[in-house]
């Protein structure tokens, strides 16, 4: 999600309302080298962005009032008004559902899998002994890219063969639970996989943040008497502030696009319904409902600009 | 797909797979923001299938771009031996053969048809190739019909027909839909074929009685119950009323349809714990390894089989799905998913390769060509009159008998149905709900069919 996230701060300049009168006198003080410079640092960035990020998301936004199906020109009969987003929500059996694994989704990462990770960093944080091979062994599955651990899962989690059921013997004794097809259970199953990387994903950040708290802090804490939860809660996690948004934020995102494991389980289908298989499903598949897939993924949008807000006031904040 | 297509659609969601694999998640990975970049998405198809452009029209030597979707190993190598044979037999065209993972191929053709296609591709016949012919994404190749056609039965003749009478298809293979078994399991309990409904039931009782899951069922990937549906629907309510059905012409509120579901209930009670979560070929498995009696599969099965050794594959055995007591078991219908060529519109190389595509169509046509597809992939069935049937094993002439004593031949529900219907936000998540819970009354569930049915936009 960096690569989405990083190109707006460079739009930044050009198009902030107060600031521009003084920098634009600045701006003729500039060699002609300089310009070209800034031409091309500023304007190809922002092509770029433009081109890639913003043009798809119009076009996005303007397919999902037609029901073109993919084929051919897009034309006035396309056109359907707010139908699929009526649709959509009154009609499609598979939105609301996609909706609520995806707050569940959100809800588990934020409550269980991030403050483990934040744990870990806590905890590795103090240097005991075989800090590195922990550090190692919890941050090896965000190496892994979550199709090859919703594999590694799968094998798991699968019923007559998979190690979980054979381990605490469901097999034998014909108790076998259906972790990935019992639409009760099957989410959790790939929460669990997911988390098994965003432990270790959250983990590293915040231990990276927690390298950069000053020590002296902590000694004054100590000085001072302070116990270690207090020293935590009181100094070290109020300093870390700015990493702490950035972890929420990149959990909701997280959350929000999660995509690969459901898709390589089942494609998002009974009780693995995601905004994003949902778009995928009927967009990018033999389907051919571009126009309704496009409305979902304009909603989906629409989520997603919270955290990204978030995230990017927070970053021009530490950049100001 | 419930096909060998899917075979290696499914293997997408399955471990340890192919080199294509990558490429599909990438695309998909991608931000799904941004899904919407569809220009660039066909941009990039376009790239991938860029050719060389040699201008002859003689049909002899010069060039052919072939888009593939054989990308299974057993396929793939038989694709390969007949690219080599057409360029010698062919005055040493320069073949380009673009092998695309299955399951890719599939989600990608919409695109890839009207990006830059290859000059023939490989694709499904009926509704699927009735599409993209209605769209003007597809040549006609009637002057290659007339020339081969009498090679090919009435019924691959129907199956490549388009709405507007001309033809859009070489049948290349087909295989049948069938109740799989071990010729060894039955043998030691003596258990006989049934060949009628309350047989069959018996027989899955028996099987329990021994300690068998009496029949096997992975339903993971969506697809395999469907064919479960297909061959109920079927015997119950015959052809007609389930290709009027699956078209959309039937209502899925209808009470044939409840009743599909009740007969469904009966045998649902015979699969094993955890189908929902068990792939097509876990569940073979199941056979393979005489944990379970009986499963109805695509002859397709066979791979799985095969990769178990000779002897599981030797021991393979099946029946065509029992009667079921109503005036439709005489049209002996069942699935027999037909793939063929076709040839692409939109080809910027097809004006010049035009002679060596109609010259691929009519090498295809040949039953000599077809057997050696068929000998790497024992699963695929050649469609050619003139096809050596010598070569033939038992179960691959069990297969084409009971295919040429069927009055009625359907392609398989995805085949038949439009794929958002029939698809993974669709008729595979309903069937999945159906199956969690087969007894119960399914009539919110049929309403919920027909009202999904009813929200999807026109298919043009």
């Amino acid at each position: 999600m960096a690569n989405r996230i990083t190109p707006a701060p460079t739009r930044y300049p050009g198009g902030a309302g107060a600031s521009v009168a003084p920098r634009r006198r600045r701006f003729s003080l500039l060699t002609s080298r300089d310009k070209v410079l800034l031409v091309l640092m500023v304007g190809l960035p922002l092509t770029l962005d433009l081109l890639l990020i913003w043009g798809p998301t119009l076009a996005s936004i303007f397919l999902s009032f037609t029901n073109w199906n993919g084929v051919g020109a897009i034309t006035a009969g396309n056109w359907v008004g707010l139908k699929n987003y009526t649709t959509m929500f009154t009609g499609y059996l598979f939105f609301w559902p996609a909706l609520k694994h995806n707050v569940l989704w959100l809800a588990f990462f934020t409550l269980v899998s991030t403050p483990i990770g934040m744990f870990f960093a806590v905890l590795l944080d103090r240097e005991m002994r075989g800090t590195r091979f922990y550090q190692g062994v919890f941050f090896m599955p965000v190496v892994l890219s979550l199709v090859v651990v919703g594999f590694i899962w799968e094998l798991q989690y699968a019923p007559n063969d998979g190690f979980i059921n054979n381990f605490f013997g469901l097999v034998q004794n014909h108790r076998i639970v259906d972790w990935l097809g019992d639409p009760n259970i099957n989410l959790w199953a790939i929460v669990v996989a997911a988390s098994w990387r965003h432990v270790g994903y959250i983990m590293v950040l915040y231990l990276a943040g927690l390298k950069s708290v000053d020590l002296a802090l902590r000694e004054a804490a100590k000085v001072d008497g302070a116990s270690e939860a207090q020293t935590f809660f009181r100094i070290v996690l109020p300093v870390m502030a700015p990493i702490n948004v950035i972890i929420v934020v990149i959990t909701a995102i997280e959350s929000l696009r999660a995509f690969d494991i459901a898709y390589i389980v089942n494609r998002g289908k009974n009780g693995l319904e995601l905004l994003s298989t949902l778009i995928t499903n009927n967009s990018i598949s033999e389907a051919n409902l571009v126009g309704f897939g496009s409305a979902i993924a304009v909603v989906l949008l629409v989520i997603s600009l919270v955290p990204i807000v978030l995230y990017l006031s927070r970053v021009m904040r530490t950049v100001q | 797909m419930g096909d060998s297509s899917v075979v290696r659609k499914h293997k997408l969601a399955l471990p340890g797979l192919d080199s294509e694999l990558p490429l599909y998640l990438n695309l998909t990975r991608r931000d799904m923001l941004r899904i919407a970049g569809y220009s660039s998405l066909a941009a990039f198809l376009a790239a991938c299938g860029v050719q060389s452009n040699t201008n002859t029209n003689t049909g002899t030597g010069g060039s052919l771009a072939v888009g593939s979707n054989e990308s299974d190993p057993g396929p793939k190598k038989g694709m390969e031996a007949i690219v080599n044979a057409f360029a010698s037999a062919n005055g040493g065209t320069k073949v380009k053969l673009n092998t695309v993972d299955h399951g890719t191929f599939q989600d990608q053709i919409t695109n890839y048809l009207q990006a830059t296609p290859d000059d023939v591709f490989t694709w499904f016949s009926g509704h699927r190739m009735r599409f993209f012919a209605n769209q003007g994404l597809a040549t006609s190749i009637d002057d290659v019909w007339d020339s081969v056609k009498s090679n090919f039965t009435g019924a691959f003749a129907e199956s490549v027909k388009g709405d507007d009478g001309h033809f859009y298809g070489i049948p290349r293979d087909y295989y049948p839909w069938c109740v799989f078994y071990r010729k060894s399991v039955f043998a030691q309990h003596s258990y006989k074929i049934p060949t009628n409904w309350d047989d069959f039931k018996a027989l899955a009782v028996q099987m329990q009685k021994d300690g068998l899951t009496p029949i096997s069922m992975g339903d993971k990937d969506g697809w395999p119950a469907q064919g479960t549906f297909d061959i109920i629907d079927l015997r119950l309510n015959g052809y007609q009323f389930h290709v009027e059905l699956c078209a959309g012409k039937q209502k899925w509120t209808d009470p044939r349809v409840t009743a599909v579901f009740k007969k469904w209930a009966e045998l649902a009670k015979y699969y094993q714990p955890g189908l929902a979560g068990t792939t097509w070929q876990q569940a073979a498995d199941l056979v393979v390894n005489k944990k379970a009696g009986m499963y109805l599969l695509g002859l397709f099965v066979s791979d799985q089989f095969k990769a178990a050794g000779q002897d599981a594959l030797d021991d393979l055995d099946f029946f065509p799905f029992p009667d079921l007591g109503t005036q439709y078991d005489a049209e002996k219908a069942l699935d027999a998913p037909i793939d063929i060529w076709m040839m692409s519109k939109k080809s910027p190389t097809l004006n010049g390769d035009l002679g060596q595509a109609k010259a691929w169509l009519k090498f295809w046509a040949k039953g000599s060509t077809q057997g050696t597809m068929f000998q790497n992939a024992p699963g695929l069935i050649p469609t050619a009159t003139d096809a050596d049937t010598s070569s033939f094993t038992p179960l691959q002439k069990k297969a084409a008998q009971i295919i040429s004593s069927a009055k009625r031949i359907t392609q398989f529900f995805d085949r038949d149905s439009r794929p958002d219907f029939a698809g993974a936000n669709g008729m595979q998540s309903f069937l999945l709900t159906y199956l969690q819970n087969p007894n119960a009354d399914t009539t919110s569930l049929q309403g919920k069919m027909q009202s999904f049915w009813d929200s999807l936009p026109p298919e043009k």
